[in-house]
């Protein structure tokens, strides 16, 4: 195959690492459901937690579009 | 439609020189569109601080409020994360903080350059606090520093690995953080270009509805651009705790 053909089909690739990103993220809130219903008064110090915890997961799904970027435009 | 060349959803990120001097030593030393948002950026942040603490009043008004908010929530921050020892290191954070929610937010304006969007950028703040914590774990305990990297309680034939990997995750810290930040910028202001292409593209019979996702993103946006500043902050008092109080 070209090897212009094969830096596209290894960008469309990188896509299939958002499945981590995703999963990570609704664990994340899933467990902060989960906190407020065994304890409602927890919400706010939860809160701040879940926000942290959900930027640092997503950024593993852009980690994968940073590679994809990568393929396309500086390979 | 416009009769100007359209751009792609990466144009926005272009450098454009406003200065033409020549390269001295090699290196292009000309004032960009980069250097101008961040110029932008120190004057809002300046402006936002001073003006709020104009007039020193006992009982604050609204934006000596907003000013003193955004002092405690740093100082806070610091306290809960370093705890005592940190105080010493409150402007540095308190600094990088600012530069990088006003760096983020001026960049939520149309037509306007996001600076934090480069790699470059969030490297160059990231090194300097990878290395800035490399100095100071080693000005605080000297060579013991490198105890970081085993931690306690290792079983002595899992200890060459343990180090190696600890030494790897350690080594990700600077490129995690930037990464982290410059993806989560870039790839925002690339979906809201894509989906502003689509807002045109479906002319005004059905354009209302990439409209609608457009209003919600940039709304998110916003939230993103905040809560990734945090997250920056956070992380390097985390990293700093971690120098400071080894574990």
């Amino acid at each position: 195959m070209e090897y212009e053909a094969l830096k596209y089909i290894g960008a469309g690739l990188t896509t299939l690492g958002m499945f981590g990103a995703a999963i990570g993220v609704g664990i994340v809130f899933a467990a902060m459901l989960n906190g407020i219903a065994r304890n409602p008064s927890a919400e706010t110090k939860l809160a701040k937690y879940v926000y942290i915890g959900a930027g640092l997961s997503e950024a593993m799904g852009l980690f994968a579009l940073v590679i994809g970027l990568i393929l396309l435009f500086a390979v | 439609m416009t009769d100007k060349a359209s751009h792609g959803p990466l144009h926005q990120f272009e450098i454009h020189y406003l200065s033409s001097f020549p390269d001295i030593g090699g290196l292009n030393i000309n004032f960009s569109n980069a250097s101008l948002f961040m110029v932008f950026a120190m004057i809002l942040v300046t402006v936002f601080l001073a003006g709020g603490m104009r007039r020193k009043a006992l009982v604050p008004s609204r934006w000596q409020s907003m000013s003193e908010l955004t002092y405690e929530f740093v100082a806070s921050m610091l306290k809960e994360n370093v705890g005592p020892a940190g105080r010493k290191y409150f402007p540095f954070i308190f600094t990088l903080f600012m530069f990088i929610i006003a760096c983020n937010l001026i960049g939520m304006l149309p037509y306007s350059f996001t600076v934090t969007s480069h790699i470059i950028v969030t490297f160059t703040l990231a090194l300097f606090i990878f290395l800035g914590v490399i100095v100071i774990g080693f000005i605080k305990h000297g060579m013991h520093y490198f105890s970081i990297f085993l931690p306690e309680g290792t079983p002595w034939w899992m200890a060459p690995l343990m180090i190696f990997i600890e030494i790897a995750a350690y080594l990700a810290r600077p490129v995690s953080l930037s990464v982290r930040l410059a993806a989560n910028m870039m790839a925002g202001h690339t979906m809201l270009k894509v989906i502003a292409g689509f807002v045109i593209g479906l002319g005004w019979m059905l354009g209302w509805m990439p409209f609608i996702l457009l209003t919600v993103l940039v709304g998110f946006e916003l939230f993103v651009a905040i809560l990734q500043a945090y997250i920056f902050a956070i992380l390097t008092c985390v990293y700093l705790n971690n120098a400071i109080h080894l574990h």
